[in-house]
């Protein structure tokens, strides 16, 4: 029995492309992703600290410096682009699995959000490719002003950010593209632990918390700042 | 009841198919959703026309065998099967939409009927378990905890009527293979089997076409024998688990 064979492709191959094995990748590059998000508030948060940007060129400094962040950082550019290709290929397979669709269907049944992930996810992708030209880029091959502290020159990213915040379609996008973000993760956090068939009666329940706090604290500081930044410029 | 049916027509599985409307002027509250149709079914009979063909057996909530998507929703308004839904459920004067299960996995034969042998061939790759003939085994020659009796019994209530396929927006049917999985696989009978049997079932599954799961939950909303999506998480980690340590390379 044992030597049955059950599957047409070899057993990795398989467990990649099968539905499960893709929404294990997608479960898991959406749970490192997470985790880059809150990685990523710590270091953005040091944008309020009133010292014109001190602290925070100098942290950028160090990020784009250390070979062990940049290393994590080539991991992270992989796993949202595997995250994104695979949610546009799953995506495209779950439409094709219905291909009539109903005269006429309830949908009180699910939440919006778990139905729309994709709608969602795509106001994120817009917003990072936005994100990504406006700072990243920038400080990778040039655009930014250089400022110096203790003689060694550093970047000015907190000028840039300062400048871009000053502007109020730039705040309005962050706010509205963390609201996407927000209601993404309010379904995503939770789904990706059923999704790697994490379930106990015990701890599911603080898993739905914890996604729910995730959800609503993250993006909202995320958000705060390019408000907070707004209002000390313009008010 | 004065009532307005609008019901899927498709004379074979190459036909286009539309919906067609119908009026029937004394329906009873008590009857059940079948036997409305019946009563229909006789009118057109009656008028020479041909009847609306639909998939029914016990009628009792126990095979199923019934199917149709009603207003929107797999079995109905309640969480029930189509054969245990009744009238009273619905108000005089009302339309009715009456589909059949849409799933490219669940081809159309005729009207409202379609083809599920899908889930019997997912059944067939390992939804069993395999016992060598001899003397009949004392009943309770295993100990098994009560608790996980329960579980593996509360799945094997799956009735594969195809609901949870029908409700899901990717028309995936993980509830019914996660049941299906779940039974076995927390019994010790079942656990001989456990990795090439997860292993099969989900490679079927996908043969079959039948979509990805998004963690929606509303299979588990419509199913009417309430299987739970704790099972869905079973079924990933057994899988999983599988891949990972089977010997099927
Ligand atoms: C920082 C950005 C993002 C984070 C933290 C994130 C996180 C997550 C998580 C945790 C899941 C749950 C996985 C599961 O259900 O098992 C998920 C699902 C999903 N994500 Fe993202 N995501 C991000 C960006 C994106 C982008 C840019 C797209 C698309 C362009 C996208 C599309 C999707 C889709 C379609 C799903 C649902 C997949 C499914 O349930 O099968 N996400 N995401
Ligand atoms: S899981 Fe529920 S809805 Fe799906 S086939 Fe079984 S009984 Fe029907
Ligand atoms: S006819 Fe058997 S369950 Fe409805």
């Amino acid at each position: 029995m044992s030597t049955q064979t059950i599957q047409k492709k070899t057993w990795y191959v398989n467990l990649l492309t099968s539905t499960l094995g893709r929404k294990f990748i997608m479960a898991g590059t959406g749970l490192f992703l997470v985790l880059f998000l809150a990685v990523h508030l710590i270091g953005n948060l040091q944008l309020l600290i009133p010292d014109e940007g001190k602290t925070f060129n100098e942290y950028a400094h160090f990020m784009g410096h250390n070979k062990f962040i940049q290393a994590i950082s080539v991991g992270n550019f992989f796993f949202i682009l595997l995250h994104i290709a695979y949610s546009f290929a799953l995506t495209r397979y779950n439409i094709s699995a219905r291909p009539q669709q109903y005269a006429y269907a309830k949908t009180n049944n699910s939440s919006w959000t778990s139905r729309n992930m994709m709608i969602l996810g795509t106001l994120v992708l817009i917003f990072i490719v936005v994100h990504l030209q406006a700072f990243w880029a920038k400080s990778k091959f040039g655009g930014l002003e250089p400022i110096s502290y203790n003689g060694v020159e550093h970047h000015n990213l907190y000028l840039a950010t300062k400048i871009a915040f000053a502007e109020w379609w730039i705040v309005l996008l962050y706010v509205v593209s963390m609201i996407a973000l927000a209601f993404h993760l309010s379904h995503g956090v939770a789904s990706a632990f059923q999704t790697l068939g994490l379930n106990h009666v015990k701890y599911t329940p603080l898993i739905k918390v914890f996604g729910y706090a995730f959800a609503i604290i993250v993006p909202f500081l995320f958000a705060l700042i390019p408000v907070w930044m707004f209002i000390a410029q313009n008010m | 009841m004065k009532l307005t049916l609008k019901i899927w027509r498709q004379k074979n599985s190459q036909d286009k198919g539309k919906m067609v409307e119908y009026k029937l002027n004394d329906v009873s509250a008590d009857m059940s959703f079948l036997e409305m149709l019946d009563v229909l079914n006789e009118e057109l009979t009656l008028k020479g026309e041909d009847p609306v063909a639909f998939d029914h057996d016990c009628r009792e909530g126990i095979c199923g065998m019934c199917s149709l998507y009603i207003n929107g929703k797999p079995h109905g308004p309640k969480q029930t099967t189509t054969c245990q839904l009744h009238m009273r459920s619905f108000n005089d004067g009302d339309t009715i939409y009456i589909e059949p299960w849409r799933a490219k996995a669940f081809p159309v034969v005729k009207d409202l009927a379609v083809d599920r042998g899908a889930f019997d061939r997912i059944i067939q790759a390992g939804g069993y378990i395999s016992v060598n003939t001899g003397v009949t085994v004392d009943a309770n020659e295993i100990p098994i905890a009560k608790e996980i009796a329960d579980k593996a019994f509360d799945a094997a209530t799956c009735i594969g009527c195809g609901a949870c396929v029908a409700a899901c927006k990717n028309a995936s049917a993980m509830l019914f293979v996660s049941a299906k999985v779940s039974q076995f696989t927390l019994l010790p009978q079942g656990k001989a089997e456990r990795k090439r049997r997860v292993e099969a079932m989900v490679e079927q599954m996908d043969e079959e076409g039948f979509g990805a799961c998004t963690n929606t939950g509303a299979c588990a909303a419509e199913c009417p024998k309430e299987i739970s999506l704790e099972n869905i998480a079973r079924l990933n980690r057994e899988y999983l688990f599988a891949k990972l340590t089977s010997n099927n390379v």
